[in-house]
């Protein structure tokens, strides 16, 4: 590969507009209207599911939600892209991503509900625990892409991250390793503008987050983040050469995030509101259906049916966080090491003690 | 520095035994692994051609492959972070430090993640991996060559921390160690690397046990690492004046072997905890305590520490004065309150 191959284009790859209309491209075909749909529905059901989370933080069933609302075009098209054998490394705003793989809601939330710090079979997904500290999982991943490698798997690995994670050491650190051991991974970053108040100018001063790839050898490419086509097609191709051995790759999806960082922030002081509602207009869902509708591939059925199984994931949401779930005190002790220390044994037998002494009290109130 | 064990080793019926020193322990030890167990994978920073800085991985890549033991970019958050990815994915990891200040930059790997992933995915992934630091001082190393940074990493639960103080335990301790399915911190005293002593590569090491290092009946000291031989040394001038002095390798710095800790200084009914790190909020601060809570009514006089000084480690021209010394241990014996002073 050239140099210069390696670097991403001057704006957006862009395969269907903000009014729905479809792009050409020389290098990017825009996907098939089965897959289309497919991707709408997803959409539909992940737009569903950051509204249902928010309003579970209202009602205090979940501790926190960091709403990936109006970046479903990115948490859709990375599940889709991925096959069975793939893996999915998430951060906590991808929680859209991670149902999109296939984890039950509720299952993907119990961190953020607080009953545990991951609350779902990542083997059985192929999607590993959410990472709250930045870029820390990146690394995770060109690792895993390494074990894969090494052991001849034919697993390509899809990391996530934010605009703000490219700051961070262990960013460089991944792009390098995984450029440098020419592994099957593909870097892809939901610049949403903003890490929590501070905005993208003062995270880099490149041209674009995707042109850091040629500083450490592999291509960078910057896609539409509202535009689930071109999402699909650039992510795709992506996936398609670092599982033909084409080492990996970083891709910029340029995306807003329509929302507070989470509902423990207030987006009124560092940003207008006129710059919020100028996104609204750029909106994944909207285009789509848009395009979807004109060309016929979309009707009232398929969106009356899409929206009926959108408001079940909610239903089922709200059911499973209304439970509270039967948490047991031993679990604290249970998975700190494979063998449990006579130190933690120790601590357990007085934290039971403590446990039986108040439940006695307790009965003798009654 | 060449590894000539193999010249050395002497056939018998079952047991392969060997003199040779720390380093040539570790070496085998981790060649052992490599053959054993297809899974093991060793890399860090000049581990590969050079064998690594004190010549811990000599020959490795020689013998076994760059897919088996393989230099990585010169970044030590890389090295482990991209340990946890191959853990989660079934490989063994042995990644190597260099020095102990040089492992700080993956600090937040070690902690938030090696630490911790086990128990976050509910045992869903384990995290069966090895990270080697040569730590501690007394070989004349300039800044950060020489710290003891144990106190960071027992301070993180989900941590084991390990620490020889002999060939024998640098081999069974460190096949121990990769064999384990928890993460392991495997501090190895720099300044023992060249000692040597008899290797049995059939004798296994169990993780989370002390060792009695000599007998003795009035007084005990608790050492670990490079402190173990300074604790020897000073039992053999201390039996000189006429004082049997028993000596415990704590060895497994967490978990904490309470039951062999505590029967010693039971025993003796006088202890001394002697460590090279920094004294304050340390884990000789963590043994005496411990050992005051369990053995309070069979204790002769307070526990004493014999430590480094609260100050950044020593350049080398005066980390004589910083290290702790035979004499400051047989100080510190003195003060037990001896029934002949009264």
């Amino acid at each position: 590969m050239q140099h210069t191959d390696m670097l991403p284009r001057d704006t957006a790859v862009q395969l269907i507009d903000q009014n729905g209309a479809p792009v050409a491209d020389e290098q990017y075909a825009l996907p098939e209207a089965d897959v289309l749909l497919q991707a709408y529905r997803g959409l539909v059901e992940g737009r569903r599911i950051n509204d249902q989370a928010g309003a579970l933080v209202r009602q205090g069933r979940l501790a926190v939600y960091p709403s990936s609302h109006g970046q479903e075009a990115c948490q859709v098209g990375a599940s889709m892209v991925l096959g069975d054998a793939d893996w999915l490394f998430p951060t906590y705003r991808d929680s859209v991503a991670v149902i999109a793989r296939g984890v039950e809601p509720a299952d993907a939330l119990v961190l953020l509900k607080g009953d545990w710090h991951s609350g779902y079979d990542v083997r059985a997904h192929r999607v590993a625990p959410q990472t709250t500290p930045l870029a820390t999982q990146l690394l995770h991943a060109v690792g895993f892409a390494q074990a894969a490698k090494h052991r001849g798997e034919d697993t390509v690995v899809l990391a996530l991250c934010g605009d703000g994670a490219t700051s961070e050491g262990d960013f460089h650190e991944a792009m390098n390793f995984a450029a440098v051991f020419h592994v099957p991974v593909v870097f892809f970053v939901q610049n949403n503008e903003f890490a929590i108040s501070v905005p993208l100018s003062r995270q880099t001063a490149a041209p674009s987050l995707a042109h850091k790839a040629i500083g450490y050898g592999m291509p960078g490419q910057r896609v539409d983040g509202n535009d689930v086509a071109a999402v699909l097609a650039v992510l795709g191709e992506a996936i398609s050469r670092a599982r033909d051995g084409g080492g990996p790759s970083l891709i910029e999806a340029h995306t807003y995030r329509m929302q507070a960082h989470t509902n423990a922030d207030d987006d009124t002081r560092y940003r207008e509101r006129a710059e919020v509602q100028e996104w609204v207009a750029r909106d994944p869902l909207q285009r789509l259906r848009t395009h979807l509708t004109a060309t016929g591939a979309l009707d009232a059925e398929a969106e009356e049916r899409f929206a009926a199984g959108a408001e079940e994931i909610a239903a089922a949401m709200r059911a499973a966080l209304n439970t509270d779930a039967d948490l047991d005190p031993e679990d604290l002790f249970r998975f700190v090491t494979e063998t449990r220390s006579s130190q933690l044994e120790e601590q357990w037998q007085l934290l039971r003690d403590e446990i039986e002494r108040s439940q006695l009290e307790t009965e003798g109130h009654r | 520095m060449t590894i000539a064990h193999d010249d050395m080793r002497t056939e018998t019926a079952e047991r392969q035994v060997t003199t040779m020193s720390m380093a040539a322990a570790l070496n085998r030890a981790l060649a052992d692994a490599i053959e054993s167990d297809q899974d093991v994978v060793v890399f860090g920073e000049d581990v590969g051609a050079l064998g690594g800085v004190f010549r811990i991985t000599d020959g490795l890549t020689a013998r076994y492959g760059e897919d088996r033991c393989f230099d990585t970019p010169l970044a030590e958050s890389g090295i482990v972070g991209t340990a946890v990815g191959m853990a989660m994915n079934g490989l063994r990891p042995v990644v190597e430090m260099q020095f102990d200040a040089f492992a700080l930059p993956a600090f937040e790997q070690v902690v938030s993640h090696v630490a911790k992933l086990g128990n976050r995915t509910r045992g869903g992934m384990r995290m069966p991996l090895v990270i080697r630091v040569p730590f501690g001082g007394g070989i004349g190393g300039v800044e950060h060559h020489c710290d003891s940074s144990e106190a960071y990493y027992a301070h993180t639960p989900g941590l084991t921390v390990v620490s020889p103080s002999t060939p024998q335990d640098a081999y069974s301790l460190l096949r121990a160690a990769i064999a384990s399915p928890d993460p392991v911190i495997f501090l190895e005293p720099k300044k023992l690397y060249w000692s040597k002593g008899e290797v049995d590569t059939s004798i296994t090491a169990e993780i989370g046990t002390a060792r009695i290092a000599r007998e003795g009946t009035d007084v005990t000291l608790l050492a670990y690492g490079a402190s173990v031989s300074l604790a020897l040394e000073a039992a053999e001038v201390a039996a000189a004046e006429g004082r049997s002095v028993q000596v415990v390798d704590v060895r497994s710095l967490s978990p904490f072997d309470d039951a062999t800790v505590t029967a010693a200084v039971k025993s003796t009914g006088r202890a001394v905890v002697i460590a090279e790190a920094p004294g304050y909020a340390s884990v000789a601060s963590e043994i005496q305590a411990r050992v005051f809570e369990r053995c309070f009514e069979f204790l002769e006089a307070p526990v004493r520490r014999v430590t480094g000084f609260d100050v950044p480690y020593a350049p080398p021209k005066l980390e004589h004065w910083y290290l702790p010394d035979v004499d400051r241990v047989l100080d510190a014996i003195d003060t037990l309150h001896w029934d002949e002073d009264v």
